[in-house]
């Protein structure tokens, strides 16, 4: 298995020739253009990598940050410009071709890792290696009503551009999933002036992201600056007003119906794994790489929300695998990726970290808080700070920190050096956690 | 249009123009300056866009936040005197700023 593009690729193989109407031939075709396909092209101009790189995504817009979607972006407060990850200047200089609004549907792969992508316009581009950054999709809410007009979801710029047009219009919203995009949509849409329902399927907020005290103090924290959230509340169907084709309400299971032009889902999100199936790739909740982010034919690397990797936290479980969907592991993977490209075998070893605005929350989440037997809250009611730290006998494995920038600082630095915490004296929320962190 | 003198750790010295009105950080990282990661994009939640900004042009600035401030003990490399976080730098017409970024931002 050759992990160099230059050295495996051949000259000119067979069935790579230009036809008409098709790009030059790349030597690197990365397929989705959001976070972690940028950041493979921009790691690997940095590392070096000569060969001609393709940038392909399926939607209208030059690659750009989605985090501000549902918050500043969708309030106003930012441009759509300011979300754009490099000016067109950068792309040229760096000899990167940017693809836009084009779907891969197929692929037609050989062995050695060339081939040549088809895309539902009848384009085809040549690659000698192949990069799948394709992300997941929002998953859809299969009920009575939900395709009319104003039944939303939030996961790509168009999204945000169709629920700001409606914005206007709109008295009533009902946000269904109080997941992180739902709540920072529905805090966002009541800065807006909209009232505002979330309602969550299970019994407490922000599912298994975190824990039990962090979900409390968030549904105690939005109740009061005046959000109706419902928990252990499905919607059974949704109503449409007197044309017929718009929303009108969310009826739920009790019979009770709640006005709404808008009804935004938020209900988590899919992997994308159609391209690594057509290929014979391993799937399994997400598409399967290993520490070097190669996929099952050693040769295509599969980065980001799509791919489902070794744990990447120092001693975690040996064959512990996991999808993890946030910026951060979409940057630390495309990295390793940039590595095994350019045939360095580079683990990805690193602490994942997440951050979720949602009014004047700041919540910043270290390390992943799986299997702990252990918490210690900080509280700071005067300052409106809280954190809650998890341990696994003894070892602090993660923090979840709310407007407390610095125990999120000390936790996540203290992991990143196998560092410890003690559980007793993190317990006073007056101790900088910084002054009594451990070499373990 | 404001130009912002980016020096990287080692001394050398790019000059980037941007828009009034967009900050330091997505100035560098529109145009891939180097020293800058800015993982967050600007929501002030990862320290990845330390700069240490030249003491004549400090008074230029406005006054940090205390998140800001408390952000700013998470840096790679230590904070100076005169560190800021680039993404809550606006740039104005008038501003021509002279930052350095740090030998690394994680």
């Amino acid at each position: 298995m050759s992990t160099h593009v230059a050295a495996a690729a051949p000259a000119a193989a067979p069935g790579l020739e230009s036809q008409p109407g098709t790009p030059t031939r790349t030597g690197l075709l990365i397929i989705g253009a959001s976070q972690s396909g940028v950041q493979l092209a921009v790691s690997l101009r940095a590392l070096g990598f000569d060969e001609h790189i393709t940038l392909l995504g399926d939607e209208d817009h030059r690659p750009y940050q989605r985090p501000a979607l549902s918050k500043e972006f969708l309030q106003g407060t930012v441009e759509s410009e300011s979300l754009i990850f490099r000016s067109n200047t950068y792309w040229a200089e760096h000899n990167v071709d940017l693809v836009k609004g084009e779907f891969i549907v197929r692929i037609d792969k050989e062995p050695d890792g060339s081939g040549v992508a088809h895309s539902a316009s009848g384009k085809q581009f040549p690659f000698k290696r192949l990069a799948l950054t394709v992300g997941a999709r929002a998953r859809k809410l299969e009920i009575e009503g939900g395709d009319l007009d104003g039944v939303l979801y939030l996961r790509n710029a168009d999204d945000a551009l169709a629920l700001k047009a409606r914005v206007g219009d709109a008295r009533d919203v009902v946000v269904i999933g109080g997941g992180f995009i739902g709540l920072e949509a529905a805090s966002s849409l009541q800065k807006m002036g909209k009232n505002v329902t979330v309602l969550e399927f299970g019994p407490r907020l922000v599912g298994r992201a975190v824990g039990e005290e962090t979900a409390d103090y968030f549904l105690q924290a939005h109740r009061a600056r005046g959000l109706d959230i419902r928990l252990n509340t499905a919607a059974a169907r949704f109503t449409a007003d007197a044309s017929g084709a718009s929303v009108a309400g969310v009826e739920l299971q009790d019979g009770t119906v709640l006005p709404a032009q808008i009804v935004l889902i938020g209900i988590g999100v899919i992997p994308n794994t159609q391209l690594a199936e057509q290929l014979s790739l391993a799937v399994d909740n997400g598409i399967v790489v290993d520490r070097y982010a190669l996929a099952s034919d050693g040769t295509t690397v599969a980065i980001g929300d799509c791919a489902n990797m070794p744990n990447p936290v120092p001693g975690s479980a040996p064959g512990e695998r996991i999808r993890l969907e946030s910026v951060n592991n979409a940057i630390e993977h495309a990295k390793v990726a940039a590595y095994s490209l350019t045939g360095r075998r580079e683990e990805y070893a690193g602490i994942p970290w997440f951050w979720s605005n949602q009014a004047d929350l700041k919540l910043q989440i270290a390390g992943l808080c799986n299997g702990y037997d252990q918490t210690v809250i900080r509280r700071d009611q005067e300052r409106g700070k809280f954190s809650v730290l998890y341990y696994r006998q003894g070892q602090v494995i993660a923090a979840d920190c709310v407007n407390a920038p610095l125990d999120f600082m000390a936790v996540k630095n203290a992991l990143a050096k196998g560092q410890n915490i003690p559980a007793g004296p993190a317990a006073d929320p007056a101790t900088p956690l910084k002054t009594i962190t451990t070499d373990s | 249009m404001p130009t912002v003198h980016f020096t990287d750790a080692e001394g050398a010295v790019r000059d980037v123009q941007g828009n009034p009105g967009d900050s330091v950080m997505e100035t560098a990282v529109r145009n891939g300056v180097p020293g800058i990661i800015a993982e967050c994009g600007g929501s002030l939640s990862c320290a990845t866009c330390h700069v240490f900004v030249r003491e004549d042009c400090l008074s230029q600035l406005p006054p940090m936040e205390d998140m800001e401030d408390e952000m700013l003990y998470g840096t790679a490399v230590d904070r100076e005197e005169n560190s800021r976080l680039s993404c809550q730098l606006r740039l104005t017409d008038e501003l021509d700023l002279f930052v350095t970024t740090p030998e690394t931002q994680v």
